[in-house]
């Protein structure tokens, strides 16, 4: 079984975002990056199945070249071999990714043959487009479904379970086909230390994407406007509960 | 004459929140282009809803009709179907709700057509060559304004950020049978099966949510969260740390990759407040943040807080809660 897990490299902000001077991205000169939740357990859903039916696991990053940080942390987890799209922007607009890593499946397809299942994060943490995999999948011609939590393989099909608001819906899919997955389908992993060792060894093919215009062109970010309001101290422990109860009453719960 | 063209959802026979403010948004849109509103829904369409759709301003509804086409119907089935009324039509812009099912549709949509698709919008306004729009990022944090150059502009609703209001005048509707011809392969993605989430107050809509995170210690940690949403009929929410922990199930996450809820009152206990949480949160009439740490973000940015230990403070609560109760 071949499976080909994507991911983007964003930043990891705290608890406020700066924005650069001229609004034109995040300031991100003290932070660390990350992957969004969704696709780390995409990561941890292709180590699983691959170890579980024998077989191979590729992870593609479209960013920077400092995106191969991104890939060496999958490969930390388990996952074989890594692919880089490398490009001079920050990020591309989702068409435009989507079309590069459709170009770059076909090409790893003709390589090595088919992936029998090609996982993507539900949305990507920063841009949340909710619609990479999708393109993807329609340009292969491969049955994808969304905001999945649960998913099994048997031979040639897959049962992924769609998380929606009051619960799940189950739908059946013939392989080779496409997941978008949702955080809490499994817990990732923590990289252990050999897994990390071998990362760091590990060769990152390179694979320059075509460039294309999307149709979606950022033009600035902005922080909405916030009223800060004082805190009420109600207390340091114990002494705070009649106060906090004074509050449930307030509300109308007590 | 082109038109704007929106797609709406009318689950349990009425007209959806999101859609109403989807049709804010376009009816904004229409006016400004001098164009007509029209509506497009899965068959049947409730005459209450028709009804509606005329107080919103759309003069003319798309009611799409086909056996596959129910509750339980595949996404890209029911973007071809709307392609297929985008061919007949030629709107200048489509737009929909970042509903569960609208996010999807969409999405099929801009593949089916190859178009651009903005999602999550808050505003979107003609330009010279093509339209600017806004829309949310990061969950809600922050906003990206944008161009969007397209033949014909695709975009989503963020849900709640538009306020909803019917058009100063009403239409008279004329409602409209569109009947697409789908292949068999578009339907492989119907749902076969349904599970619903078993019993409790459902977190999204809780009146109250008592959410641990780092700070409650352990799994067992969040008996005392649990007591207190039995005793005001409220529900147990959590961080990341706790879900990635294992002391909590995914489905109690509050956050950008969680739920959102926008209860009365939210008790953030041991939580530091990341704003890939807050999003989830900000929403809530008031929040009481319990932390020992008084330069927590969580503690700055309540409305009322308990600087100190939770373990102390919460089985004091408890008690003035009984008392209280009698
Ligand atoms: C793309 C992305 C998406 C994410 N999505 C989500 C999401 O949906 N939901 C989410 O929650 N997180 C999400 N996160 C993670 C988020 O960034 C934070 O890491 C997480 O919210 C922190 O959880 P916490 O507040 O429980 O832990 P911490 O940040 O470690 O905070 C623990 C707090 O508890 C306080 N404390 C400790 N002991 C006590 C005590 N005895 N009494 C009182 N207070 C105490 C501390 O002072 C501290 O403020 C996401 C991250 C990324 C990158
Ligand atoms: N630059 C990228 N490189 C690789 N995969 C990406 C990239 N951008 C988006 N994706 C994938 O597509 C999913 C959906 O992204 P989006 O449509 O931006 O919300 C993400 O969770 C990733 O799995």
């Amino acid at each position: 079984m071949r499976i080909l897990v994507c991911v983007k490299r964003v930043p990891s902000p705290g608890a406020k975002i700066t924005l650069t001077e001229d609004g034109s991205g995040i300031d991100t000169r003290h932070l660390g990056f990350t992957i969004s939740p969704h696709e780390e357990c995409a990561v941890e859903e292709a180590v699983q199945l691959a170890a579980a039916h024998g077989g191979t696991s590729t992870v593609l990053t479209l960013g920077p070249p400092t995106a191969e940080e991104q890939l060496r942390n999958a490969i930390a987890m388990g996952i074989d071999h890594g692919v880089l799209l490398p490009i001079d922007a920050d990020e591309w607009d989702p068409r435009a990714v989507a079309g590069a890593i459709t170009d770059a499946v076909r090409t790893l397809e003709d390589e090595d043959g088919p992936f029998d299942l090609l996982l993507f994060g539900n949305e990507s943490a920063d841009a949340g487009n909710f619609q990479v995999g999708v393109r993807v999948a329609h340009a292969l011609g491969r049955a994808i479904v969304d905001g999945v939590k649960g998913a099994e393989v048997t031979d040639g099909e897959v049962r992924a379970r769609r998380s929606i608001p009051d619960g799940f819906t189950v739908h059946t899919l013939p392989t080779p086909a496409v997941l978008a997955v949702k955080e809490g389908i499994n817990l990732p992993r923590y990289p252990a230390m050999r897994g990390r060792l071998a990362a760091k060894k590990a060769a990152i093919r390179q694979l320059p994407p075509t460039p294309r215009d999307g149709g979606l062109r950022t033009l600035r970010l902005r922080a909405p406007q916030q009223e800060q309001t004082p805190t009420r101290i109600l207390g340091s422990g114990a002494d705070a509960a009649p106060a906090a109860a004074d509050i449930l009453e307030e509300v109308g719960l007590l | 004459m082109t038109t704007v063209l929106t797609l709406i959802e009318h689950p349990d026979g009425t007209l959806a929140r999101t859609s109403r403010e989807a049709l804010t948004l376009a009816r904004q849109l229409a006016d400004h282009a001098g164009q007509p509103l029209h509506a497009a829904a899965l068959a049947p369409v409730p005459d209450e809803v028709v009804k509606e759709l005329g107080e919103f301003g759309a003069s003319v509804v798309h009611a799409i009709e086909h056996p596959e086409l129910d509750a339980d119907a595949a996404a890209p089935a029911i973007a071809e179907a709307l392609r297929q009324l985008l061919d007949e039509l030629t709107p200048s812009a489509v737009l929909g709700s970042a509903s569960d099912r609208g996010t999807a549709v969409f999405a099929h949509l801009a593949a089916r057509t190859d178009l651009p698709l903005a999602a999550n919008c808050t505003a979107i306004t003609p330009v010279e060559a093509g339209w600017e729009i806004t829309r949310i990022r990061w969950g809600g944090v922050l906003y990206e304004d944008a161009h969007l150059d397209a033949p014909t502009a695709l975009a989503t609703v963020a849900p709640h950020q538009v306020v909803a209001a019917a058009a100063s005048m009403p239409a008279t509707v004329e409602l409209r049978v569109h009947a697409p011809v789908l292949d068999d392969d578009l339907h492989v993605t119907r749902s076969v099966d349904r599970e619903e989430l078993s019993g409790g107050v459902s977190l999204a809509t809780a009146p109250v949510v008592f959410a641990g995170g780092r700070g409650m210690g352990s799994a067992e940690g969040f008996a005392i969260l649990e007591e207190l949403a039995g005793l005001l009929g409220g529900a147990v929410g959590c961080s990341r740390v706790a879900t990635n922990a294992g002391w909590r199930a995914h489905n109690d996450q509050v956050g950008q990759t969680g739920t959102r809820v926008a209860p009365d009152l939210y008790i953030a206990c041991g939580i530091s407040g990341a704003t890939q949480h807050w999003v989830g949160c900000m929403n809530a009439k008031r929040i009481l943040s319990i932390n020992t740490d008084p330069e927590a973000p969580m503690v700055t940015r309540a409305d009322d807080a308990v600087v100190g230990d939770l373990h102390d403070f919460l089985p004091a609560l408890v008690a003035e809660i009984k008392a209280r109760q009698g």
